[in-house]
């Protein structure tokens, strides 16, 4: 256990702890967002660049915006206090466990367990480009238009119909 | 070396020199500290300048002195906002989220350091020298609305949150040109290293440099990138976050003494760093204007190009009426992002295309999109001398 792994890790359950304690949904918050740039300092920690910088882009720079906005215009952010275990706290609790379980189970017996001693320095984000547009273009395109159509759905559920709501006014 | 590689490599042979009085164990952790402490030195140095030539600037632009009385022509004025800054109360409201209060302006001054790290500011003059440095930049960059974010819920104040909402809003419409127009310049280049980036526009045809403003495509993502960043850092004409007439001061309004003006240093900080990145992808970074200047220090040569494109900033800021949030959000969406998609189709033109074909294919890929777009965004409507009804 090295600190550049320690500290990250650290972090990390810190804010992954303070992210289920907390009363307030909004401070909740942003412990998520504190464990979200701890994975990113694990992922730099383990000489995964490109992941790192991406897993800080995406997650702190969007999808803990996009939270924080979920939270706001629901009215989470409000009302402060509440329990901190749900009633239904234990099937939660089982079902967070058979997850674990099922994950674990997956890593174990993957393949990449017994690639793991291969050197991290050797993965430049030229070679990631070279891959993705060679190797990996088609899953690459699928998730393009994938992402289109997500947004472009988006979209179609957030315009509004001037014309019909007029007329069911009438 | 001659006596011009000495002028221009003086601040790493000086480092240099100061790490090897250290002992060896140590070495590593003082070249870390030099270099941070510089930085942390110099930008904030170059931000009490840019406020004291903001507010002459702006006052000459609106036919006034701005500030002349501290010192000869004002010139000590920064000192006095300082000391201003610094003996002011610290007002925290009651009702106000007290840790996250504090620590949003700490995080914000501590994300915008954090993007000087891969700056190249003259050759082999960069803190840290990445292989993705232009990603990082953008990474780091991108967690600065959750400060804006912090600031604006923790202040329990209604004005507070409507700006950090409008910020948030402004700048994840405007990161999305911003990137875009950037990717034009990686895909010429064919590197996120921003050295090697500007490496790649060394050099000089007759006595004009190679630098990728000089292109069409390089010209239209410039320009794209100018006006994103302008929206990124919140500057006028895109300063409706801090909407005076309407918000009062937006995300910081509950902020008072030296956290207000921490937030005004991460403001100009920011600006800072972006323009920077804008130098080093399209104005050739740390290299001379002419060839015949290239025995200027290579670090002068980006100052200077740092301090014209803050004079440039001002400029606009002095110049340009404020958007209305319907036109700010059409704008982004309607003729920004559609823009910044025929910039990068312009640059696959520039890549593949040979001689003067290339010239021709991508001023039209970028030509005949600009005058569509602008005639849409135009909505009909006829440019005419404007009729005031009241005040004449």
């Amino acid at each position: 256990m090295t600190l550049s792994f320690l500290i990250p890790a650290i972090i990390l359950l810190i804010g992954a702890a303070a992210a289920n304690v907390l009363r307030n949904l909004v401070h909740c918050v942003l412990a998520l967002t504190l464990t979200f740039a701890g994975f990113a300092l694990l992922y730099l920690g383990l000489g995964a660049e490109f992941l790192g910088l991406v897993q800080l882009l995406v997650y702190v720079g969007a999808i803990a915006i996009l939270i924080v906005f979920t939270v706001l215009l629901t009215g989470g952010g409000v009302q402060g206090e509440r329990h901190v275990l749900s009633p239904r706290w234990f099937q939660g609790f089982v079902l967070s466990v058979l997850v674990f379980l099922l994950l674990g189970y997956g890593i174990t017996k993957s393949s990449f367990t017994t690639h793991a001693a291969t050197s991290v320095d050797s993965y430049p984000v030229s070679l990631i480009g070279d891959r993705l547009m060679t190797n990996y273009s088609l899953p690459l395109e699928i998730l393009g238009v994938l992402l289109t159509a997500a947004t472009i759905g988006g979209v179609v559920l957030a315009i509004r119909e001037p014309r019909q709501q007029t007329k069911e006014s009438e | 070396m001659n006596s011009v590689q000495y002028a221009d490599q003086i601040f790493v042979l000086l480092k240099q020199w100061l790490v090897s009085l250290f002992p060896a164990p140590l070495q590593t952790a003082v070249g870390i500290l030099i270099t941070v402490v510089t930085i942390i030195c110099v930008f904030p140095a170059l931000f009490a300048v840019t406020t004291i030539l903001e507010r002459k600037g702006l006052g000459r632009i609106q036919n006034r002195y701005g500030p002349n009385r501290v010192g000869p022509f004002g010139i000590f004025q920064p000192i006095a906002d300082g000391v201003k800054a610094l003996t002011k109360e610290d007002l925290v409201p009651a009702n106000a989220d007290k840790i996250v209060h504090f620590l949003a302006p700490v995080m914000l001054v501590i994300i915008v350091f954090l993007a000087y790290a891969v700056l190249p500011m003259g050759r082999n003059m960069a803190a840290v020298n990445m292989d993705c440095g232009l990603l990082f930049f953008f990474a780091i960059g991108s967690a600065t609305e959750v400060a804006v974010f912090m600031a604006g819920w923790s202040s329990r104040n209604k004005y507070a949150l409507l700006g950090a909402m409008r910020a948030i809003a402004q700048m994840i419409s405007y990161e999305i040109p911003l990137m875009l127009s950037a990717v034009a310049a990686i895909m010429i280049a064919g590197t996120l290293n921003l050295q090697q980036i500007v490496e790649q526009q060394a050099g000089y045809s007759g006595i004009l440099p190679h630098w990728y403003v000089f292109t069409p495509w390089g010209l239209a993502a410039f320009l794209l990138f100018i006006i994103s960043a302008t929206a990124e850092s919140n500057r006028s004409p895109f300063d409706l976050p801090e909407g005076e007439s309407e918000i009062i001061a937006g995300y910081y309004i509950e902020y008072s003494g030296f956290k207000f003006a921490l937030f005004f240093l991460g403001e100009y900080l920011g600006m800072f760093s972006i323009s920077a990145i804008a130098i080093t992808l399209f104005l050739g970074g740390w290299s001379a204007p002419f060839s015949f200047l290239a025995w200027i220090p290579s670090y002068l040569c980006f100052f200077g190009k740092l301090v014209a494109m803050i004079c440039c900033f001002i400029w606009v800021r002095g110049t340009l009426p404020r958007l209305r949030q319907d036109q700010l959000m059409n704008f982004a969406w309607k003729f920004m992002l559609p823009m910044s998609l025929f910039v990068i189709a312009s640059a696959v033109c520039w890549r593949y295309a040979e001689s003067w074909q290339r010239w021709a294919l991508s001023l039209v890929v970028v030509a005949v999109p600009y005058l569509w777009l602008g005639h849409g965004m135009m909505n009909n409507r006829k440019l005419e001398q404007r009729v005031y009804r009241y005040a004449e």
